[in-house]
């Protein structure tokens, strides 16, 4: 069991990173890693909505899709189900820890659709995991996207002070050192557990 | 057919369930906002710069109705925003004096130690070059890290020295903020006498790095009919609570770098220092 968990927590952090070997989740993991201080709220508030997600989609799989019969209508149920998750997690961490809200608030509502969010959902069901390793595997898949982010940020700070031809300048060298990285995270693939 | 009819039924009453949890939710989860907020958070200028110490205009007004923070440190909004601000919490504003960012170095001729050609920012040549590329340890660098600070387009490089136009400045200080060399100082915007350097190494280093650098010689300090300027550490300062703008300092002023020249009027002061 241990194990098991283990396996799916290292594989969704190094081996099938969400976002260097999966490709999902680009969209914040670019626009929100100009600072490492903002990319580290990102990934937090996307590893906590991720393992809140996984909880609430796998139940609503098991309790309400399969025994309706209704398998085919997951991606439509599963963001009708994070969207509110989302909103709902909003209110209550204003209302009951403003600390924490103050911390991820802004950044709740942009990942309310996140692929990476909606992905890992789909891939739970599709690995039929258990309701433990579907929230181990959104949690840890979260981490995977933290280590990305933050990783990429400081990169992209670096960047930013360098002498790069005008044509690269901003997004377009941005993509080519996130290719670069992408890269680098291909090592991991060897890596075989268990 | 009725496989569709079906989807849609039980996705619609998931929506319906939905809905309704996050109404109640709302109602339960409500946080009462103060009715003062909104029209606090308006009459500040809403560029976000920091000057107050907080986080943003959204934070600032939200720690002066709690009573953390007082009235008037937005140094943007300036006596405009305070004045409304006083009117929504109720009380009288303290006029404040408008405070300007000056950039206390005018060597435009200062001594180079060598040339560098690395990254074009104060702080990474400061890192680089063992303090910076001048032989002043203590002036501008000129590579206009201050330049883009400044969120309210004020700041400009002028022969090779950032210059602030007060005009537009508000006093938020985000370019002290950054300068490696501590050069950018708050001077109230009717100051029309500057001490326009920033050297406190004894007069005969500050000579070799510079030919307008303050080598703490006094005259100024005798010459002051108010006691208003006086020489620490080798450098001028001037008290502004007690300068009268009278030009005297200036005019014995041997290094000519006390300027009588109206910070407000975009002067050009190399002219006017080899006048």
């Amino acid at each position: 069991m241990i194990a098991k968990l283990f396996t799916i927590a290292l594989g969704a952090i190094l081996v099938e990173n969400f976002i260097f070997s999966q490709f999902l989740g680009i969209c914040p993991f670019m626009g929100v890693s100009k600072k490492s201080d903002t990319a580290v709220g990102m990934g937090f508030a996307v590893t906590f909505v991720m393992a809140l997600a996984s909880a609430a989609t796998w139940a609503v799989n098991k309790y309400l899709l399969i025994p309706l019969n209704l398998e085919y209508m997951q991606t439509v149920a599963f963001i009708l189900v994070i969207a509110a998750l989302v909103q709902l997690v909003e209110m209550f961490l204003q209302k009951s820890v403003p600390a924490l809200y103050q911390a991820l608030g802004i950044y709740l509502p942009l990942i309310t659709t996140n692929c990476a969010v909606l992905g890992v959902a789909l891939l739970n069901i599709q690995k039929s995991y258990t309701f433990i390793e579907s929230v181990v595997y959104g949690f840890t898949g979260g981490l995977g996207f933290l280590l990305a982010i933050v990783l990429f940020s400081v990169v992209r700070e670096r960047v930013d002070n360098c002498d790069c031809p005008k044509a690269f300048k901003g997004f377009p060298i941005a993509l080519i050192s996130a290719g670069l990285l992408a890269l680098a995270f291909m090592g991991f693939s060897g890596l075989k557990i268990g | 057919m009725n496989n569709i009819l079906f989807a849609v039924l039980v996705l619609g009453a998931m929506g319906v369930v939905f809905g309704v949890v996050l109404a109640i939710a709302s109602r339960i989860f409500h946080v009462q906002t103060d009715d003062r907020l909104e029209p606090m958070i308006e009459s500040l200028p809403g560029a976000n710069c920091g000057g107050c110490g907080f986080s943003g205009c959204a934070a600032y007004a939200q720690a002066v109705i709690d009573g953390k923070a007082k009235i008037g440190l937005c140094a943007a909004g300036g006596d405009d925003a305070a004045g409304k601000m006083a009117k929504i919490m109720g009380v009288e504003a303290e006029k404040t004096e408008r405070m300007v960012a000056m950039v206390k170095c005018r060597g435009y001729e200062s001594v180079i130690k060598g040339d560098y050609e690395g990254i074009q920012d104060c702080i990474a040549a400061t890192k680089v070059t063992g303090n910076g590329p001048l032989v002043c340890q203590f002036g501008c660098l000129g590579f206009g890290t201050c330049v883009s600070a400044c969120k309210f387009g004020a700041m400009h490089i002028e022969n090779g020295k950032a210059k602030v136009d007060a005009d537009k400045c508000t006093g938020c200080m985000a370019c002290a903020g950054v300068c490696p060399r501590n050069v950018i100082v708050p001077v109230p915007y009717s100051a029309d006498i500057v001490v326009a350097c920033n050297s406190t190494a004894k007069g005969k280093i500050t000579i070799k790095g510079c030919n307008i650098g303050c080598i703490g010689c006094m005259k100024c300090e005798k010459v002051c009919p108010n006691d208003a300027i006086h020489v620490k550490d080798n450098l001028a300062s001037i008290d502004y609570s007690k300068c009268v703008s009278c030009g005297l300092c200036a005019e014995v002023c041997p290094r000519k770098l006390i300027s009588d020249s109206n910070l407000r009027k975009d002067m050009d002061l190399a002219t006017t220092h080899q006048r």
